[in-house]
């Protein structure tokens, strides 16, 4: 089908999907133990106080009825207002949204441009110590929670050897460009300040490279193994045996099919990289949209809460969908996706 | 080996499940890393178990303060030290994995027997009611990272170790379901299964006697992975405030209390990290090791 | 008397494996003369295949290989640096693999794959083609396959075509690189066959044109019958005897040999014919004298212990086998 088509299909899915999402979400919010009145004011709140959130949030309506203002609010643009910081959520996060955004980003650079080369160069030389050196190195990637891995490169790089930025997304008494993407580097490259472009580079290593190592290693074990398949596949036998050069066979013939199984994994890769953005940008203090859905859900902000998880499921159906598109653009056996001529 | 020959002469498995088992066991014996695996989940298991007899100050486990004594850097008394009470370190990681434990296998007994049997009934039923039924209703549960979703759902609970895997439950469940799913719905094809809808065989049978023993290998590495997995869930939801709460001795709240310490009072943060890390590393070996046991045979 | 193309002598090849090593081929010796339609026959599993690609040293990474002497035109094909091996895999020889689906590179468009062979055999003669030249020589080479509307089997990929088109692309492709030797192995077995004879006659046709040698492998007799001069028959990784075809469907001398073309039902009856007893030998722990003893009905207490060496059992004939002396 054209691909025009695809995505319009795949939208609609999506959409389905996180209306189903809401409805889960609002629903266990409300239904389950507990006021979220009383848990966003406090224990010792006075009755009083309570009540009132509980009118604001509508708490006291029959759910099918809350659910339903929650939709037109949508519709009408606004996502609640929060109990934090008395705005609405939808302001909220599009301010912190690009922050998240550009450390996931930066994390997927990273996976991209380490996991395969090192995969593919694992699987060439299978079973020599280069291999088993990266093979050891993925598997202490892959076990690893990403939050354990921020917490020991703050400790080395951030304190102990300092030569890494530790806290927030520019040093203090930098200016920030102006805000075009609200991605800091792409802003400051469009708008000719390097120094600052370098600033934000050195802010977004430690925290995108602890999310990324867990992505890495399970990438580079994918390529690793794909390789290793593909290199007995006659099809490659066959290209050495009609004298092709071997660059040619590695860049092009052998790095398609094995690059594929990488590309199809890469959507739970992304779906692990925003979960642990959660803790990493606690961790590092980042303004992002997590740190801000971190902050919410302790305060039992409930417009916030769902809001960002909403938000976050949009991101991640986006994602998911680019990735399909990808992996059917390199295998043509998958023919989601009609290929331009 | 022994111990499968023992069994078998005492008569409480069959001769011919004995051979099983014992091929299970050589195929699983044969890579290092698996017997790794296996030895540190069960000395984890068994520390865990034996925590109040085998540390050295069980009392630290729970409200215990000595300010005199805190903050102590490894030493023979204290050997991963003390933390910002005065609590032996050692004492609690080994009493956090009870609780890290605990809810692996809590929320693993609650949620692979329900996941299971929806994936067989949509795997089976595949293109009728039921499958869209059962796959729409678990895509929503997988339309947001599982952390996310962790996180969502014991933010709008009292935070305390029992919610926090109440909610690892609720969401996890869908993640078995298409498990089977995917494996059911090849298999319902085969040629064996057919055979056994010609004769008459009824539904249950064929989804649990027939279906079910051809996912089992699947599944059981499923599980042994899923335990790590969980383990880290628990810990994040912890570390975030969200699950354990002080002072009960958790890997997640260890880690988050420490951090605001760092780098000099190192000891409170690494030490717990690399029990979880330890820990992980035993579920992924010995899941792999489950895997292979498995994947031999498909070969 | 035209002189020797190819010769391969006392080629042993091991493999090594999870328990330990397989011992495959075992001196292997054999001879392709120039214009010469050369034969290989053996069951599954006898070393054919190894045979072939340690010729053209596309082995397994587990593959050790203790001694070869390989002549291509009297240059040792095992001590050819880089730039040799090359002009080896671009102009001389090529092989036609078994199975073409598996050949062929499932994610990229025939034109990519032919284009690249057809570029770097001609780079090897100097010529440097431009794309519309390549374009042409590759339609040349597909309408040489016998393959119709060539233009749109490059646009097509692997899987869009049908077995018997893929065997003729692979085909195509070998035809660029190999000018002097054609390597077939078991050329349509995975096909239909009433295709594979299709394409053993194009094959046929093909090397009698271009006067191409070829080797051409298969496990079944009928197919080589009529269609090369001399046969080489494989056992377990050891040449057991070699004959010109007429030769040895008249009068095979080696037990395995006879007990293969007494195991071919025949039309004119006979009943279902019995085959040869026993089983192919592990490779791990090879016999130390014959690898057929446990099979054969002829065996002596001299069989166990030495291993027959092939001998001149008549006209261009040689047979390893005790029954016709040392």
């Amino acid at each position: 089908m054209r691909l025009a088509t695809y995505i319009a299909k795949r939208v609609g899915y999506t959409v389905f999907v996180l209306l189903g999402l809401s409805i889960l979400i609002f629903t266990l919010a409300r239904v389950l133990p507990g006021d979220p009145a009383r848990m966003a004011l406090s224990p010792r709140a006075p009755e009083w106080a309570i009540e009132k959130l509980r009118e604001q949030l509508r708490l006291n309506e029959p759910l099918p009825i809350q659910y339903i203002y929650w939709l037109r609010d949508v519709f009408s643009g606004s996502l609640g207002e929060s109990l934090v910081t008395r705005r609405d959520v939808l302001v909220d996060i599009s301010e912190f949204l690009p922050a998240t955004l550009e450390l996931l980003l930066f994390a997927l650079i990273f996976d991209v441009i380490i996991a395969i080369p090192i995969g593919m160069l694992a699987g060439r030389k299978a079973n020599t110590w280069i291999d088993n050196l990266v093979r050891g190195f993925a598997y202490i990637g892959v076990t690893i929670p990403a939050f354990v891995f921020a917490i020991i490169f703050l400790l080395i790089f951030g304190y102990i050897l300092q030569i890494a930025p530790t806290v927030g997304r520019l040093s203090p008494g930098v200016v920030p460009p102006p805000r075009i993407t609200g991605l800091l580097t792409i802003d400051s490259l469009i708008t000719g300040n390097f120094s600052v472009f370098v600033d934000a580079v050195s802010h977004l290593i430690l925290p995108s490279f602890a999310l990324a190592l867990g992505p890495i290693a399970q990438e580079a074990r994918i390529t690793r193994a794909s390789v290793v398949e593909n290199l007995n596949k006659d099809y490659i036998l066959a290209s050495i045996a009609h004298g092709l050069p071997e660059r040619l066979i590695v860049l092009k013939y052998l790095m398609r099919p094995s690059l594929i199984p990488t590309i199809s994994i890469m959507g739970l890769d992304i779906a692990s990289l925003m979960g642990w953005a959660f803790l990493v940008e606690s961790i590092f203090n980042w303004p992002g949209m997590s740190r801000y859905g971190i902050i919410a859900m302790l305060r039992k902000d409930l417009n916030a809460i769902v809001g960002v998880v909403m938000v976050t499921g949009l991101v991640f159906a986006i994602a998911n969908i680019i990735v399909d598109i990808i992996v059917s653009l390199l295998d043509p056996r998958i023919r989601m996706v009609e290929r331009a001529k | 080996m022994f111990l499968i020959e023992k069994l078998k002469d005492v008569g409480i498995i069959s001769p011919r499940k004995a051979e099983d088992y014992k091929k299970a066991w050589y195929k699983f014996s044969r890579n290092p890393l698996s017997i790794a695996g296996l030895v540190i989940v069960i000395a984890v298991v068994a520390l865990a178990i034996l925590a109040p007899y085998v540390t050295p100050y069980p009392h630290h486990a729970e409200h215990y303060v000595d300010f005199a004594n805190a903050n102590q850097p490894p030493s023979l008394a204290h050997p991963f030290g003390t933390d910002q009470f005065g609590r032996d370190v050692l004492t609690r990681i080994i009493f956090g994995f009870r609780y890290s434990l605990m809810m692996a296998a809590t929320v693993l007994a609650i949620v692979t027997p329900p996941g299971v049997i929806l994936g067989l009934i949509a795997g089976y039923y595949r293109d009728r009611w039921v499958d869209t039924v059962i796959m729409r209703i678990a895509d929503i549960f997988v339309a947001v990272p599982p952390l996310v979703l962790a996180l969502a759902i014991c933010a709008v609970l009292e935070p305390n170790i029992f919610n926090a895997m109440m909610a690892v439950s609720l969401m996890w469940w869908p993640w078995y379901t298409r498990l089977v799913y995917s494996m059911a719905s090849s298999l319902r094809m085969e040629p064996f299964v057919q055979a056994a809808e010609i004769i008459g065989a009824s539904k249950l049978h064929i989804m649990f006697k027939e279906i079910l023993p051809n996912c089992l290998g699947a599944i059981l590495t499923k599980v042994t992975l899923d335990a790590a997995w969980v383990i880290i869930l628990g810990s994040a939801l912890s570390f975030v405030g969200l699950g354990a709460q002080p002072p009960t001795p958790d890997l997640g709240t260890m880690l988050s209390d420490g951090a605001k310490y760092m780098p000099t009072i190192w000891w409170i943060t690494v030490f717990p990290a690399i029990a979880i890390a330890v820990i992980v590393l035993g579920f992924n070996l010995l899941g792999d090791g489950i895997r292979d046991i498995y994947a031999a045979e498909a070969r | 008397m035209s002189s020797a193309l190819l010769n391969v002598e006392e080629l042993q090849v091991h493999f090594k494996v999870y328990g330990g090593i397989l011992k495959v081929l075992n001196d292997v010796a054999l001879t392709v003369n120039e214009k010469e339609k050369v034969g290989l026959i053996g069951e599954s599993g006898c070393g054919k295949t190894t045979t072939m690609k340690a010729i053209m040293r596309i082995l397994p990474w587990n593959a050790i290989v203790p001694k070869a002497k390989i002549y291509f035109k009297g240059k040792d094909v095992m001590k050819m640096n880089d730039s040799e091996l090359k002009r080896l895999r671009r102009r001389s020889i090529s092989i036609i693999f078994q199975d073409p689906t598996a050949a062929l590179n499932p994610v990229f468009k025939i034109r990519d794959q032919i284009f690249d062979v057809v570029k770097y055999a001609n780079l090897e003669m100097g010529k440097n083609l431009s794309k519309k030249e390549i374009e042409e020589e590759a339609i040349r080479l597909l309408r040489e396959a016998a393959l119709p509307e060539p233009e749109r089997i490059l646009d097509s990929y692997p899987f869009q075509l049908s077995g018997g088109m893929r065997q003729r692309v692979c085909i195509a492709m070998a035809l660029a690189s190999a000018h002097e030797l054609l390597i077939a192995d078991e050329p349509g077995t995975s096909l239909d066959v009433t295709i594979e004879d299709q394409i053993l006659r194009l094959l046929k046709q093909i090397v009698e044109e271009k006067r191409t040698s070829i080797i051409l492998i298969s496990h079944a007799l009928g197919a080589v019958k009529g269609f090369v001069d001399r046969v080489y028959v494989m056992y377990a990784g050891c040449i057991v005897e070699s004959a010109r075809t007429p030769d040895l469907f008249r009068e095979p001398l080696h037990p395995y040999t006879k007990g293969l073309l007494a195991a071919v039902p025949k039309l004119t009856g006979g009943g279902v014919p019995s085959g040869i007893k026993g089983r192919v030998p592990d490779y791990m722990n090879p016999p130390l004298g014959c690898r057929f003893v446990t099979r054969c009905e002829h065996a002596m207490p001299i069989c166990e212990k030495k291993q027959p060496r092939m001998i001149k059992a008549g006209n261009d004939r040689e047979v390893a086998c005790f029954l016709y002396g040392e």
